[in-house]
């Protein structure tokens, strides 16, 4: 699914800009093909332009340069009630003057859907959601996350063929926020909808998402399915934005065989994967998963380059330990460990020797 | 208000009852002079003082000969229906114009929206003879003086003010959300206004409809000047009433005014803790 040339463009964007004031871009030459059926997150920081861009693709914001299409026809001239396109609001915007049964039934009076068919759709898409037996109640009446189902459910019920969430989830707690999840993917795969989600919320993209698109910058900084996201990121930002990441800083020294020598700024020599550095003398950062360190000498594979720590923290999880330590004047290196039978439990002030698999470590941009 | 808690100083406890007389004064001062108006309008003579019998709760000094004198006398009559015709029209025009001008004004994209929500409040600031006499004589040029037409914009003229205002006090609480859900759903802009922004500012828009009401039921500045005759309302026939024969029909003619104030002020307050509490919105 990560592959979309082969597949029919059902959304497209085509070098999109847009600016507010016609100074800044807040989204900066945007290009992104997504096929029929996916399910697509736009991940980023709070004005990093993912907003905007549904926004765009909603009809509320008009792009000030390039093409967005949808289905093959260009949507920049036709206005949001006319597009046809599925949404729901971080806030809910359930209308609170009317019932649930009339919320949901408004799309379909406006698309002039007679009443016995209105009726029917709109029991069908509340039994979707269970919430059929609220459907005489006022939104207020609701909880959130009542309103929440509601609101979804006003998303699909006229059967659009593509439905955007601007941070649906939100406002809702940790528990219900999952359980929601759990749900949205599973109608939007089960219903054959394509989806464009929003969050900031880097869990939330990771467990709902075919492909997760990072923006920042007004820019798509990586668009992947979450797996090669998190284990495979292109770039620092991608690195440090998904999952907890450790960043050491130091120059490429060589590279040779799909493999770089990097020497830390402290001196010490590691290798990694070169992502983006391509010749020696380069600065880079790089980045390594917490849960891919490994201090058992035992398990470290034969002739790796390993680093001496000191353990600054330790921190019983349960079902893991977390352990900080002082890696190459880096006071912020984090390791997390399986709390496995056989596992060390590491004590503050222990000097330990740390090693990796050079392809978990990426020479990243600096 | 709460009960004085028991450890209250002397001054908290001076304080505490001198509130009440001064809240009780500022009440009797506004209400005094309406109330006295009321039994005065029952007076069997022709005065505007409570005669004796009437101190003596006599059923002598009595009667309802004024307000038989306003609903008989032909010139009371008209004016009567001058009014409920002029009050009513005058709302309309100001209650859609208001309506669409807090709208618009609402919409943080309008240049110069601080200046034209000044100018269209002025009639409110600007004081009344001056505005009369102003629109005395651009109506007179452009042919609306001395017509109902003429009275009828003067007074909505007047009354967009509490309309604009009501109106943009709704709108503040407004979520822009739902006129987007509402496009997103397929609705045009149209039905977006009628069934979904118009129901949620509808406190809004009655209030301000019956304050531009009263305001038009009230005036006699602007209608002496712009209109004629054939416009007499009846705070007009009640102030030739005051100047050239002075009748307690007057007193009568006030005291069913203020009935049907407290009528519509009730009314219409009823209506807006309805659709409060339908829209969720109240906490009681």
């Amino acid at each position: 699914m990560a592959d979309a040339s082969n597949v029919d463009a059902f959304v497209e964007f085509e070098r999109v800009q847009k600016s507010y004031d016609g100074e800044n871009l807040v989204v900066k030459d945007l290009n992104l093909t997504m096929p029929k059926g996916e399910f697509l997150t736009m991940l980023g920081p709070s004005g990093s332009g993912k907003t905007t861009c549904l926004m765009m693709l909603a009809g509320f914001e008009t792009a000030t340069h390039g093409d967005i299409r949808l289905g093959g026809t260009s949507i920049n001239n036709i206005p949001p009630h006319k597009r046809g396109i599925g949404m729901v609001f971080q806030n809910y915007a359930l209308f609170p003057h009317m019932t649930i049964a009339e919320n949901l039934s408004f799309p379909l009076e406006v698309r002039k859907i007679g009443k016995s068919e209105r009726e029917a759709k709109v029991k069908r898409a509340l039994d979707m959601v269970e919430m059929g037996a609220f459907g005489g109640r006022r939104p207020s009446q609701l909880s959130g996350g009542q309103q929440q189902r509601v609101a979804l459910a006003r998303a699909l019920v006229f059967e659009p063929e593509l439905v955007l969430m601007d941070e649906p989830l939100g406002a809702l707690d940790k528990q219900l926020r999952e359980k929601m999840q759990f749900e949205i993917t599973h109608l939007a795969h089960q219903l054959g909808i394509t989806t464009v989600y929003v969050t900031h919320d880097q869990t939330e993209a990771l467990t709902m998402s075919d492909r997760v698109a990072v923006f920042d910058d007004g820019r798509i900084q990586q668009i992947a399915p979450p797996d090669q996201l998190y284990e495979s990121p292109e770039n620092s930002f991608v690195a440090q934005f998904i999952g907890e990441n450790n960043t050491l800083e130091g120059t490429v020294k060589e590279i040779n065989n799909g493999i770089a020598l990097v020497q830390l700024d402290d001196g010490e020599l590691i290798d990694c994967k070169p992502v983006n550095v391509s010749k020696p003398g380069e600065r880079t950062r790089v980045s390594i998963r917490p849960e891919r360190v490994e201090y058992n000498r035992e398990r470290l594979q034969e002739g790796v380059h390993t680093l001496k720590a000191e353990v600054l923290e330790f921190i019983y999880m349960g079902d893991i330990f977390r352990t900080r330590l002082r890696v190459a004047g880096n006071d912020e290196f984090i390791i997390k460990t399986r709390n496995a039978p056989d596992q060390v439990r590491l004590q503050p002030g222990q000097q330990i020797e740390i090693g990796w698999l050079p392809e978990d470590c990426r020479a990243l941009d600096a | 208000m709460s009960a004085l808690p028991p450890y209250a100083t002397t001054g908290q406890r001076i304080w505490y009852y001198s509130f009440r007389v001064i809240c009780g004064l500022i009440f009797f001062f506004l209400i005094a002079p309406i109330v006295v108006i009321i039994p005065l309008s029952f007076n069997a003579q022709d005065f505007f003082t409570f005669t004796p019998e009437m101190l003596r709760l006599d059923p002598e000094g009595f009667s309802l000969k004024h307000y038989r004198n306003f609903f008989g006398d032909s010139s009371w009559q008209s004016a009567m229906w001058n009014s409920l015709k002029i009050a009513p029209m005058a709302t309309l025009v100001s209650v859609t114009f208001g309506t669409l001008a807090a709208i618009g004004l609402s919409q943080p994209h309008v240049p110069f929206r601080r200046a034209i929500m000044a100018v269209l409040i002025s009639p409110m600031i600007v004081p009344l003879i001056i505005s009369a006499a102003g629109m005395y004589f651009f109506y007179s040029r452009i042919g609306l003086q001395g017509t109902y037409l003429g009275v009828v914009l003067a007074h909505a003229a007047l009354g967009i003010p509490f309309v604009i205002i009501t109106v943009t006090a709704t709108l503040v609480g407004f979520d822009r959300s739902l006129t987007r859900a509402a496009a997103n759903m397929g609705a045009d802009p149209v039905t977006t206004f009628f069934r979904v922004q118009m129901p949620l500012i509808l406190p809004g828009v009655i209030s301000g409809g019956l304050f531009a009401f009263i305001t038009s039921f009230d005036e006699v500045v602007v209608v002496l000047f712009v209109g004629s005759a054939s416009q007499k309302t009846l705070p007009w026939q009640m102030f030739i009433g005051l100047r050239e024969q002075i009748s307690p029909t007057i007193l009568a003619v006030a005291t069913i005014l203020v009935a049907i104030s407290i009528a519509l002020l009730t009314t219409v307050e009823l209506l807006r803790r309805r659709s409060e509490r339908l829209r969720g919105m109240s906490p009681s």
